[in-house]
């Protein structure tokens, strides 16, 4: 039972000084799928991405992971099991060209990584394999550039070829679409729906014309509790989703005319 | 096959840069060598010595982005092991003197750096500053450092018992190899495997934890080398001058070696040693002429300039102008 979903929480809650910012969730997400984490500002839905990523510790509660406990794991360790986070704000090592951005994700299993002795050389081998991650995610001509000369969208790609470089078998994506032009939001869907085959996708998400092209299950969360949960139909037509929806606009804009 | 072709003009770059490179490094060592006939040899084992000093600390803050203020403590530590050992038991060479001193200042770093690595930024910064503070006052107390006096009269001895290192001359060529040896080990480290991994997490640390670094033991071997390299030249340093005092544990030199190292360049091979050799030559004159009351306000002036105008060092503003104009 438990094998069919690949990553579950139970009762998971973080408190932050007495404000409750994460509220007993329990999620599901099924192997195979790309699961959407959406709701209004505020809702909890970045606390619970670094939860699960084990950025932050939760105050109570469970996260399983093909049903074994991670809730007392570190964050590196989790990235090791295969389950591989972005971040809201494209993270890319800016001082590094492209190839060797995707390098380091490859390096590591080789197990040299404190070999302060070798020469760098010796990593040249993974070369091919890095072009190849570059050619994946259309940036096969960036190879050499420095990252902090990129385009936007592109750093944003070449994070995603990061994330690849780690054979993750769940991607857990950060707002990827956050801060992109229509043309590079286009990309970036086609992108997710590629390397998306074979592996799990949960991310947090804004724009709900991404998530409907894209999502094959939608947790609702608002303040802090999981408020619907269900395909992209069935939770647009849910009416406690529209209101704190609509409700919070109302807030935003009192806040903005306050 | 696609592949070669595309990595083809990288390569030849790279291979074009690595024999310039090289080149440069074998012109810097034939200086190196014929330095002692037209400069004092002495005047030029202090350089060296803070050049290797400034590289190590450079390591740190260059290269691993952490700011220690207590690298003052290695130094003096590596300078009062050897300077004890060397003057407590005769049968002793100065090399061993110098392992033993360098051991010492690894091993205090290990602990020092197992300590503040937990925190960031100022905090790292602060704890280090702590720690040398009590070691520095352990230094005051303790019997076997003469306390304010200082170690006078540490004997150079006899290198691997056969070399007398009475001369300047041989003294200096000694002092040559083993800063040879702390760039290379820093070169070295730059560019390898290791390195790399360290400029990821300099470059973004949240990023390197997600892809399964434990980043803390990372920035904890970097410490572990610098703090190493900082007691090599504080235990050379002793030999050289055959003295180890206060000067080297108070926190003034732990501020002194940062001026060293953003000045000639911070995260560049060579500006540690450029810094390093401005600063040592600046002390030198102005203590001989009139102004030497004025060392300490002239090198604050010519810091803040630096940091006002250009930050990025001389070594640093020497390769950015290089890369706009030739590449």
């Amino acid at each position: 039972m438990t094998q069919e979903f690949i990553l579950e929480t139970r009762g998971l809650t973080k408190e932050f000084r007495g404000f409750t910012a994460v509220d007993d969730v329990n999620l599901q997400v099924r192997e195979g799928h790309i699961h959407a984490l959406i709701g209004p500002n505020g809702a909890g839905k970045t606390t619970v991405f670094n939860l699960l990523t084990k950025f932050l510790p939760p105050t109570r509660g469970e996260i399983l992971y093909r049903g074994d406990s991670i809730t007392g794991m570190k964050a590196n360790e989790i990235a090791r099991l295969g389950m591989v986070r972005s971040f809201q704000i494209s993270a890319v090592f800016a001082h590094m060209t492209a190839l060797e951005n995707v390098r380091v994700a490859l390096q590591r299993p080789m197990g040299t990584s404190f070999h302060f002795w070798k020469s760098e050389r010796t990593l040249d081998h993974l070369n091919d394999r890095a072009i190849e991650l570059l050619d994946e995610v259309g940036l096969r001509e960036y190879a050499d550039v420095l990252t902090v000369e990129m385009p936007y969208g592109r750093k944003r790609a070449l994070e995603v070829a990061t994330t690849l470089a780690m054979d993750p078998t769940l991607m857990l994506l950060d707002e990827p679409t956050q801060g992109m032009g229509a043309e590079d939001v286009d990309r970036i869907v086609e992108l997710i729906r590629r390397v998306a085959k074979g592996r799990t996708v949960l991310m947090v998400e804004h724009n709900l014309s991404v998530v409907s092209r894209l999502c094959d299950r939608i947790t609702v969360l608002a303040r802090g509790a999981v408020l619907a949960e269900g395909d992209y139909a069935e939770v647009s037509a849910d009416p406690r989703v529209k209101e704190a929806y609509m409700g919070s606009e109302a807030d935003e804009e009192e806040e903005a005319s306050a | 096959m696609a592949t070669t072709q595309t990595l083809t003009p990288t390569m030849e770059r790279q291979r074009r840069a690595n024999m310039r490179r090289n080149l440069l490094y074998i012109v810097l060592i034939a200086i190196g060598l014929v330095a002692p006939f037209f400069a004092y040899p002495v005047f030029l084992m202090k350089v060296l010595c803070f050049a290797l000093f400034a590289c190590a600390f450079n390591l740190l803050l260059g290269y691993a982005g952490l700011l220690s203020f207590g690298h003052a403590a290695f130094l003096a530590t590596g300078g009062y092991v050897t300077g004890y050992l060397l003057a407590s038991y005769p049968a002793l060479t100065p090399e061993m003197g110098i392992i033993v001193g360098t051991l010492a200042a690894l091993a205090l770093g290990t602990v020092f750096g197992a300590l503040a690595i937990r925190r960031q930024g100022i905090y790292f910064a602060m704890v280090t500053l702590a720690l040398a503070q009590l070691v520095f006052f352990f230094y005051v107390q303790a019997p076997f450092t003469g306390g304010e006096d200082g170690l006078h009269g540490v004997p150079r001895g006899e290198l691997f018992g056969v070399i007398s290192l009475r001369s300047n001359l041989a003294m200096y060529y000694f002092v040559f190899v083993i800063f040879l040896i702390g760039f290379a080990i820093v070169q070295r480290t730059v560019h390898s495997p290791y390195g790399q991994v360290l400029k990821a997490i300099r470059e973004n640390e949240p990023r390197a934890v997600s892809l399964g670094y434990n980043t803390d033991a990372y920035k904890l071997l970097a410490f572990i080398l610098s703090a190493g390299l900082a007691g090599l030249a504080g235990s050379t340093k002793t030999v050289v001058f055959q003295l180890a005092s206060l000067t080297d544990a108070h926190w003034h030199m732990s501020g002194e070696v940062i001026l060293m190292t953003l000045l000639g360049g911070v995260g560049t091979l060579f500006g540690p040693v450029v810094g390093a050799g401005l600063v040592v030559s600046l002390q030198h004159l102005l203590a001989q002429g009139a102004l030497g009351a004025w060392v300490g306000p002239i090198l604050g002036v010519i810091f803040v300039v630096c940091v006002l105008s250009f930050r990025s060092g001389i070594v640093g503003e020497i390769l950015k102008s290089y890369r706009k104009n030739f590449k």
